[in-house]
């Protein structure tokens, strides 16, 4: 049966579609809700967000989460800030615009009624969160502050200090403790989700590991939603979390739902450098430093490799032997080049042998300069907290010497496929926050995922999900179903698979092998020669894995080898997923960069001025479409759906920065 | 360098644990306390062995998951700094390291280094929130909140949970953690209303829970990764002991 | 009263609630100990001064002041001991021992409070029994009978009691040790009531931390300067 993906999106002018969509949306009675159970998979922003929201409606709702507390989600870590179209600046912002600046910071890739919908609830979330107490940045009249963030000419970005993400998780993971203590929402910690139960083509339940006993279990439930993060850890090294994984998306793919778009990933531009082979994660430096800091490496692979080897102090180097490529090369934006092209532009000096980190992988940004022209005093206000933290990592100090960075994967645009409710193919299915495809399109501005993922946990997603419940028996499936035995069966065998090999390689080192192979052809450049080799090799570790794994201990106990292994056997069959995807679009967007497809002298484009050689080129004849993949067995190529995407409010353009 | 660890192990919260000594030969000074431990670990599982267990999720400092007592301070020598934040540049050659679980019976410990935290969950239900629903909060800027409120607010909450405090106290008192959640609602004026009903209802659950009380030692606050000064204790214990007097009085 | 009754009971029932009668009871004892401590310097002032006061002590409101006093006193003692003993048998209950212990910036006062105060204790049963019982000693005989201007009948001898006390050097040894003790008890004490109270700051916090040091400095200073004088310097000794 062919797939139909049905977007659902709703009719009328752009910016009526969702109250429309709330008007004309399905409700269920308060009596009746909580006859309802919605299970909710991850506790960062969407999923907190969504568990709480879900449990004051009424419904029932049971959270799971891997880590210790809910408190824990990587939502996190996230520094910069959230964006909301509050105008509170006066300087012309509005829901327009934001929806604007997203669509053309997402290369023209994602689905105008979500974003534009994502636009209008930003002003809700920013209400709700004060609310809940965030403590905001505020000006001295004791009104919310906001600062400005890349790809866009307003200041619309809320912020506490460089700890947003903390803050509005402590907020949402707060409005669950009063859920789970008034006993709307039943909270399963350290529980890790290994599969997904569905039941006549809809989505029931999920199976589910106890970390701490191993205990297998089911849970059975009126809707499922998975707000479970991206899947930057198929790279082995990213920003994310140790734990991030791709688990319970890819469970879900494979169960039926499609996985759309996952050859979007968000390379960041400054991150600390790897030192060694042991590195177990790479930590970013906000982009805020490239306003002061000049990025260059030596002119030279003689000189560069003098700096490797330690026998030339980087202050040493003489003006003419410095490269500032950025300066050079994009002279109007310099070093505040978009996140893709800073990057891009490291790894092809460090390609040429003119890095300078030991491992030759890395750049310099510099503040010597700004030093000099601004005082110490001034670099250290604005960048004091950022300078001590490289310090911490590195040992350098940045004052003295200039900091080295590289680009790093930080976020995945690529999710799970949804229609305008939020929900996947399966029906019951529910996806939010990163896991999603729906909002970023090609590309993420920065500030925003913070903002999706509480649009769709606050906002979007309990109100929709009546649309699928209303239709529902309540409680008409229940663990007692076969289907729940059968799954549960086949969850323990493939535990018990596991830990019978006894081979004699670590999880970790097949994470690893797995990951630079990606980064390697799927990273920041891709070409089709490099994505077919690594969809030759992907297997190749893969079998390997099966059978050449070890893994220590049994599965009736606290096995933290046995729960990375079962990520890592998830990794080793999505990245074959993430090479097909990237494999098919033939064209450069965002995230994504074909080596194949960008702008040379020959282009009418370049010619008249209109962008530059070497930028992403995008083929909005054939590609302008949602990728959208099924499942079609291990190691076979999965099945390709095109949802078409229709642009009536915005022009399609070159993304240009000169 | 090369060190030695002596690592509590112990299979299951139930099981008694004992101290192992393992050798860390050839490790980076560039590497992570953590990453050390990994490179440990992968030898262990390359000799057949069960690696050594411990809880760790973002290894930037923030999340709150890595729990270790290092040379018996948590999270170790440097200040204001996660385990995960620790790098082996600041141990010398020859070093023995001890490396314990956070220690207190509140804390039991699940496998090894991994001890069960979710008694501050518990806590943080009995109070630390402000009760609004979804969909029901006013315009942000409808009341101002003076800067300086809320950069006090925000240096208390940015507690990150992880445990320290009550693992550095000799009482296992969870004085610090509570007092920063408590300080960082009351402080708002959104946090207002319910601030009486939170400092009891919060310090009630604490006690429940088995932390014990406050010494005013300030090993907790020495021990903070984020910092966060016991002036917030003082404070929670005004705030209760007025909230009790109302309390009885009314 | 009830409403009283009713406060005290919820403090009694809730760890911080506890700290905070320790801290109030503390407050007591401190008030106490200056009291007695210029009292008792009054012995520096010559034997009738000394007489004279205790005399005034024992007679003020026809000799119900002071067994206001003395139960007051005694109710805070226990209150203090029995909250602080029941805190710690709790602590220690609650708390595993780490194999490796280790210590950032708590101060030893501050770690030894309960050795401190359970010496100081068994110091204050000594001191009862020594002077205001006068077990084991003849202070009530005739002997420490004397004379004071201006009264007609015979006084207690409190000057000599203490000359005869602590020309003891087992007696003078027991003091010294109790009253350093109780200077480590109070260093650690007296900011520790500031903080319990909630009336400590980030800003006010150091400022207290050295009165309080100053304050438990004076109270060893003055109460050893009477030992001292009458063991090292002879201070009335014939």
């Amino acid at each position: 049966m062919p797939l139909s993906l049905h977007s659902a999106v709703p009719s009328g002018p752009i910016d009526q579609k969702w109250t429309r969509h709330k008007m004309d949306s399905r409700l269920i009675n308060p009596v009746n809700k909580r006859k309802y159970s919605v299970i909710v998979v991850g506790s960062g922003l969407a999923g907190g967000a969504a568990a709480a929201t879900l449990s004051e409606l009424g419904y029932r709702v049971k959270c799971f989460c891997y880590q210790d507390s809910p408190r824990r989600a990587h939502s996190i870590a996230a520094q910069g800030g959230i964006n909301a179209a509050k105008n509170y600046q006066n300087d012309g912002d509005s829901v327009s615009r934001l929806f604007y600046d997203t669509m053309k910071g997402g290369d023209f890739r994602s689905r105008e009624a979500n974003v534009h919908r994502l636009a209008e609830v930003s002003l809700n979330i920013i209400d709700q969160c004060v609310a809940q107490g965030v403590p905001f940045a505020r000006e001295y009249g004791g009104l919310l502050d906001n600062r400005s963030f890349g790809g866009t000419q307003v200041k619309r970005t809320f912020y506490a200090r460089g700890q947003t993400g903390q803050q509005l998780l402590l907020g949402s993971y707060q409005a669950l403790s009063k859920e789970i203590s008034r006993g709307g929402v039943e909270m399963f910690s350290r529980t890790e989700m290994l599969d997904l139960v569905v039941v006549d083509g809809h989505a029931k339940g999920i199976i589910v590991r106890d970390m701490v006993s191993g205990k297998i279990s089911a849970h059975a439930a009126d809707a499922v939603v998975l707000a479970t993060g991206g899947y930057g850890n198929v790279f082995y090294l990213s920003t994310n979390a140790k734990g991030c994984n791709v688990m319970a998306a890819y469970r879900a793919h494979k169960r039926g739902a499609a996985f759309a778009n996952p050859c979007y990933t968000q390379i960041h531009p400054t991150c600390i450098p790897v030192s060694g082979d042991y590195q177990s994660k790479l930590t970013l430096m906000s982009e805020s430093l490239r306003n002061d800091g000049r990025i260059w490496v030596p002119g030279s692979i003689s000189i560069a490799e003098k700096i490797r080897c330690g026998d030339l102090r980087p202050g040493d180097v003489q003006e003419e032997d410095r490269d500032y490529y950025l300066e050079r090369k994009y002279p109007s934006f310099g070093n505040l080049s978009p996140r893709d092209i800073a990057s891009r532009s490291a790894k092809e000096v460090c390609d040429e042998g003119r890095g300078v980190a030991p491992t030759g992988l890395g750049v310099f940004l510099d503040f010597r300069d700004a030093i000099q022209r601004d005082g110490h005093d001034s670099i250290s206000a604005r960048y004091g907290n950022l300078f001590e933290m490289y310090e911490k990592i590195k040992g350098e100090d940045p004052y003295l010497t200039p900091m080295q960075i590289f680009p790093a994967v930080h976020y995945t645009m690529g999710g799970l496929w949804v229609d305008y409710n939020l929900m996947s193919n399966l029906p019951g299915l529910h996806v939010a926050g990163e896991a999603n495809f729906s909002d970023h399109g090609a590309n993420r501005l920065g500030a925003s995922a913070l903002m999706q993922g509480l649009a769709d946990g606050y906002f979007v997603l309990p109100s929709t999900i009546a649309n699928y419940l209303a239709d529902q028996q309540p409680g008409a499936v229940t663990e007692s179903h076969p289907e729940f035995k059968h799954c549960l069966e086949e969850v323990t065998g493939r535990v018990d698979t596991l830990l019978e090999i006894r081979g004699k390689r670590s999880v970790d080192s097949f994470h690893r092998e797995l990951g630079l192979l990606i980064w390697d052809k799927c990273g920041m450049a891709r070409s089709r020669d490099g994505l077919e080799n690594a969809l030759e090799r992907i297997p190749e570790i893969r079998d390997e894995f099966w059978s050449n794994v070890r893994i220590p201990g049994s599965g009736e106990q606290l096995n933290q080898e046995l729960e990375k292994a079962g990520r890592v056997a998830d990794f080793l069959e999505f990245a074959e997923l993430l090479c097909h995807d990237a494999l098919d679009r033939e064209e450069s967007c965002g995230g994504h960069f074909r080596v194949e497809h960008q702008f040379t002298e020959d282009d009418a484009e370049v010619r008249d001025r209109r962008t530059q050689p070497g930028e992403a080129k995008r083929n909005d004849q054939e590609f302008c479409h949602v990728s959208a993949w099924e499942f079609a067995g291990v190691g076979t190529r999965p099945k390709l759906t095109r949802e078409p995407l229709e642009f009536e409010n915005v022009e399609l353009t070159i993304r240009s920065y000169k | 360098m090369n060190l030695t660890l002596k690592v509590w192990r112990q299979e299951t919260r139930d099981s008694k644990g004992r101290i192992e000594v393992f050798p860390a030969k050839d490790i980076p000074s560039e590497a992570s306390f953590l990453e050390m431990l990994d490179i440990v670990n992968e030898r262990i599982i390359a000799e057949g062995g069960a690696p050594i267990h411990f809880d760790h999720d973002c290894r930037e400092g923030i999340c709150g998951m890595c729990s270790l007592t290092i040379n018996g301070i948590p999270h170790g020598p440097e200040s204001a700094t996660t385990a995960c934040q620790l790098h082996m540049r600041h141990f010398r050659d020859g070093d023995t390291i001890w490396i314990e679980p956070f220690r207190a019976r509140a804390f039991p410990v699940l496998r090894d280094l991994v001890v069960d935290r979710t008694a501050f969950d518990r806590i943080i239900e009995a109070g630390g929130f402000i009760s609004v629903r979804t969909g029901a909060a006013p315009d942000a800027n409808t009341t101002p909140v003076p800067k300086e409120e809320a950069d006090r607010a925000f240096d208390s909450a940015t507690c990150i949970g992880c445990g320290a405090c009550v693992a550095a106290c000799k009482n296992s008192s969870a004085m610090l953690f509570v007092s920063a959640k408590v300080s960082h609602l009351n402080n708002l004026p959104q946090g207002r209303p319910e601030k009486n009903r939170r400092a009891l209802r919060m310090v009630q659950a604490m006690d429940e829970e088995g932390f014990g009380n406050c010494s005013n030692l300030y090993e907790c606050e020495a021990v903070c990764p984020k910092s966060i000064p016991a002036d917030n204790i003082a404070r929670l214990n005004r705030d209760y002991a007025l909230a009790a007097a109302r309390n009885a009085l009314t | 009263m009830n409403a009283l009754a009713c406060m005290i009971g919820s403090f009694w029932d809730s760890s911080i609630g506890k700290k905070i009668l320790v801290a109030l009871t503390g407050i007591a004892l401190l008030l106490f100990l200056s009291g007695h401590l210029a009292g008792n310097l009054l012995l520096f002032m010559g034997k009738d001064a000394i007489n004279e006061y205790a005399l005034w002590l024992h007679e003020l409101a026809h000799g119900a002041a002071i067994w206001v006093a003395r139960i007051g006193v005694l109710t805070a003692l226990i209150v203090h001991v029995h909250l602080t003993i029941q805190l710690s048998i709790r602590n220690k209950a609650i708390r595993p021992n780490y194999s490796h212990p280790g210590t950032v910036q708590a101060s030893r006062s501050s770690r030894m409070m309960i050795w401190s105060g359970l010496t100081i204790l068994a110091f204050v049963l000594y001191h009862i029994s020594h002077f205001t019982l006068r077990i084991g000693n003849d202070y009530n005989g005739g002997t420490y009978q004397t004379s004071l201007p201006g009264h007609e009948d015979k006084v207690l001898n409190v000057y000599q009691m203490m000359i005869d006390g602590f020309s003891h050097p087992a007696n003078a040894l027991f003091y010294i040790i109790a009253m350093t003790l109780l200077c480590s008890h109070l260093s650690h004490g007296f900011a520790s009531v500031f903080q319990t109270l909630g009336l400590r700051s980030a800003k006010n916090g150091a400022l207290i931390k050295q009165i309080g040091r100053a304050y438990a400095l004076l109270i060893w200073i003055g109460f050893l300067s009477i030992p001292g004088a009458i063991l090292f310097f002879g201070y009335g000794r014939p």
